[in-house]
């Protein structure tokens, strides 16, 4: 287990900067998650983690050593990749021993660390199938387990439940959060999936565009995003946006689309007419007397909540409330944010305006 | 209600007995053999009629203009005793082996390079083809040329190079000529062994291969235990195709040395022709034909252990 630095790293396809100076430092032993959307350059920087991919400048270390130049293999990190890589015409356990081999252990020493890494996975009794007869979760656990089985000082996960329908994936997500608090590994896992993101990592680095958003604890991120990127990104269903003007005429407000009134706990120092975005997650809207009158479009119910689409000043809005409510399309209600967990961003810059 | 169901009505309107025509036109059975009988109908008069018939004129005195009688097995108890004969089955052996183990090596090398990254990629996949593209006969008639006793261009190279007083006699010396023929043979063969090769090698996932650098293969362990298992069925498939081919060559060595000199490039096929068309001895030479099958035989049974699914391939695929 080591440490991990990222240091201002940057990379080129050609002409086309696809990384813009990124440094993200990792501590021994957590799970990072890089998360962003398509594009963002979260595999590539994994790729050149792994030694995959050359850095075009900037440095990586693994513990004290400067990888940049250092070989794949003498990075002594494991990959788990998004279709796994299992080679076909290897059994299970010949897969998971095929890095040993190669460093020319004897039979005993691959046969031992192979059932260990097994054990761990719940694998031995498919050690002798082929790939091909294994299920996709059972393939994604032989993944993991020919990482395991190298005992590496980090752990890289490129999009590994991706291929997994949507039950397998959250078993998946559960086990591999599991296997990380036991064997404490430093981990490095990219994935598109804001939820994945949330569940597993003891840090979150949103990028976008090559470049870091904001990173953080998951929690931090969902109550503090820096920036309308990280807001609209973390959390499910997403943020609402609404654009008007901070207003401070005795008690701050902000006036929304057609002059909607929405609450603001406190306005940021001279911000009086000042444009900005009003954000709200979805679950702290409550209904109240004194709230801004909206028309129902949508109810979706879930069971344990109810979504409401709602147009607020001829804007489409979605409120959740744990609460059953029997709302027909075309109703009238009164939505009101809570003002202590709103959020305002500057209208040009996407920036957080309230602490 | 039970008198009803117990008291059997008479059918009030006979049925018409379908005609045989009609059935035929209508049955779904008969429907799939219509639907067959194209293909049949092509396999029979351009496969299996010409295959019977050669066997049987083997077992038969025909020559050309005169019908033979049936003579049993005459024909291959005259061959067993022809020392021409058991010369053209060494000579095929020899040709198939060495121009197939060639072929295979320097396909594989061949479609290796052309699946790494370089500049022209399309472009030199291309110009590997050309030889499979230009028409046998004429590239027998270049090497002919080639390999000419008075006009080669190697001769005249190697003469002005100073290396050699005299011009290599190439098409007249025994080893000479079945070195040339067989060269002139592997630079026929080799497009299709390294193209089948490189669409093998395509399939091959990226990302295995990184997995394995990451596992710490070297270059050339990468190759042995990946490229090279992944790719066993293809080259099963492939080297049979070139052992049928090669075994039963005849053009290339019809235009270049006619089975000279003394005989020394004289395959099955080249004999076989000579004995059945230029001599006449149709039965003689369909019974030189007809030796040939138990050797493709045994080229088909190898082929056909080594095209057995692996146990790898076999199993479920849910991607």
């Amino acid at each position: 287990m080591s440490s991990v630095q990222i240091r201002d790293v940057r990379k080129s396809f050609g002409n086309f900067e696809v990384l813009h100076g990124v440094t993200i430092p990792i501590e021994d032993g957590e799970f990072v998650v890089l998360v962003g959307p398509s594009g963002c350059g979260k595999s590539t920087l994994l790729r050149m983690l792994a030694g995959l991919e050359n850095i075009t400048s900037g440095t990586i270390s693994i513990g004290d050593r400067v990888v940049n130049n250092v070989q794949p293999k003498e990075r002594d990190i494991a990959m788990v990749f998004q279709n796994y890589a299992l080679y076909p015409h290897m059994t299970v356990a010949d897969n998971m021993g095929f890095s040993l081999k190669l460093r020319g252990a004897k039979p005993e020493e691959i046969s031992t660390g192979v059932k260990r890494a097994a054990e761990i996975l719940a694998l031995t009794p498919l050690l002798d199938r082929y790939p091909r007869q294994l299920s996709g979760g059972q393939r994604q656990r032989v993944a993991m387990g020919r990482a395991i089985v190298r005992d590496p000082q980090v752990f890289l996960f490129d999009e590994p439940l991706s291929n997994l329908d949507a039950k397998l994936r959250v078993a998946m997500r559960t086990e591999i959060k599991e296997l990380h608090q036991r064997l404490r590994t430093t981990t490095v896992y990219v994935t598109h999936d804001q939820i994945e993101a949330m569940t597993m990592a003891d840090k979150i680095v949103v990028m976008h565009d090559g470049i870091v958003e904001q990173m953080g604890s998951p929690l931090e991120l969902y109550d503090k995003p820096e920036n309308q990127f990280v807001a609209g990104f973390i959390g499910s269903p997403a943020m609402n946006f609404l654009k008007g003007q901070v207003k401070v005429n005795g008690a701050a407000y902000f006036e929304g689309p057609n002059g909607v009134k929405l609450p603001l706990a406190s306005a940021p120092a001279n911000s009086d007419g000042k444009p900005a975005v009003y954000g709200v997650r979805p679950e702290h809207f409550t209904i109240a007397d004194d709230g801004a009158e909206a028309e129902i479009v949508v109810v979706e119910p879930t069971g344990s909540e109810t979504q409401v689409f709602a147009k607020l000043g001829g804007e489409q809005v979605v409120a959740v409330f744990r609460e059953r409510h029997l709302f027909n399309p075309g109703d009238k209600v009164r939505l009101k944010p809570d003002p202590g967990l709103v959020h305002l961003f500057d209208d040009s810059t996407g920036k957080r305006l309230n602490s | 209600m039970a008198d009803i169901a117990l008291a059997p009505r008479r059918a009030k309107t006979e049925i018409r007995e379908a005609t045989a025509w009609e059935q035929l036109r209508h049955n779904r059975n008969w429907l799939g053999f219509w639907f067959m009988l194209p293909a049949m109908a092509f396999l029979i008069f351009f496969l299996a009629y010409p295959l019977g018939l050669g066997i049987w004129l083997s077992f038969t005195d025909t020559r050309i203009g005169r019908v033979g009688h049936f003579i049993g097995t005459e024909n291959y108890e005259w061959l067993w005793d022809d020392a021409i004969f058991w010369l053209s089955v060494f000579n095929t052996l020899i040709y198939t082996f060495i121009a197939s183990a060639i072929k295979f090596a320097v396909g594989l090398y061949l479609a290796l390079l052309l699946n790494e990254r370089m500049p022209f990629k399309a472009l030199l996949r291309a110009a590997v083809l050309i030889p499979f593209i230009v028409p046998t006969v004429l590239s027998a008639l270049a090497f002919w040329w080639i390999f000419d006793s008075q006009f080669s261009i190697i001769s005249w190279s190697l003469k002005h190079l100073g290396l050699i007083t005299q011009n290599i006699n190439f098409l007249g010396d025994t080893t000479w000529a079945r070195i040339c023929v067989i060269f002139a043979n592997i630079w026929r063969g080799v497009p299709f062994v390294a193209i089948t090769l490189l669409a093998g090698l395509q399939t091959v996932q990226p990302s295995l291969y990184e997995a394995a650098t990451l596992d710490g293969a070297s270059r050339w362990q990468m190759f042995r235990f990946i490229t090279y298992p992944l790719l066993t069925p293809i080259i099963a498939v492939v080297m049979t195709f070139s052992v049928l081919f090669t075994f039963t060559d005849f053009q290339l060595i019809w235009a270049m040395t006619r089975g000279g000199p003394v005989n020394a490039t004289h395959l099955m096929a080249t004999l076989s022709y000579q004995r059945a068309i230029i001599a006449g001895q149709l039965g003689e030479g369909a019974a030189i034909s007809s030796a040939m099958i138990p050797f493709l035989l045994a080229a088909i049974m190898v082929s056909w252990f080594g095209l057995q699914r692996r146990k790898w391939q076999q199993g479920e695929s849910n991607d």
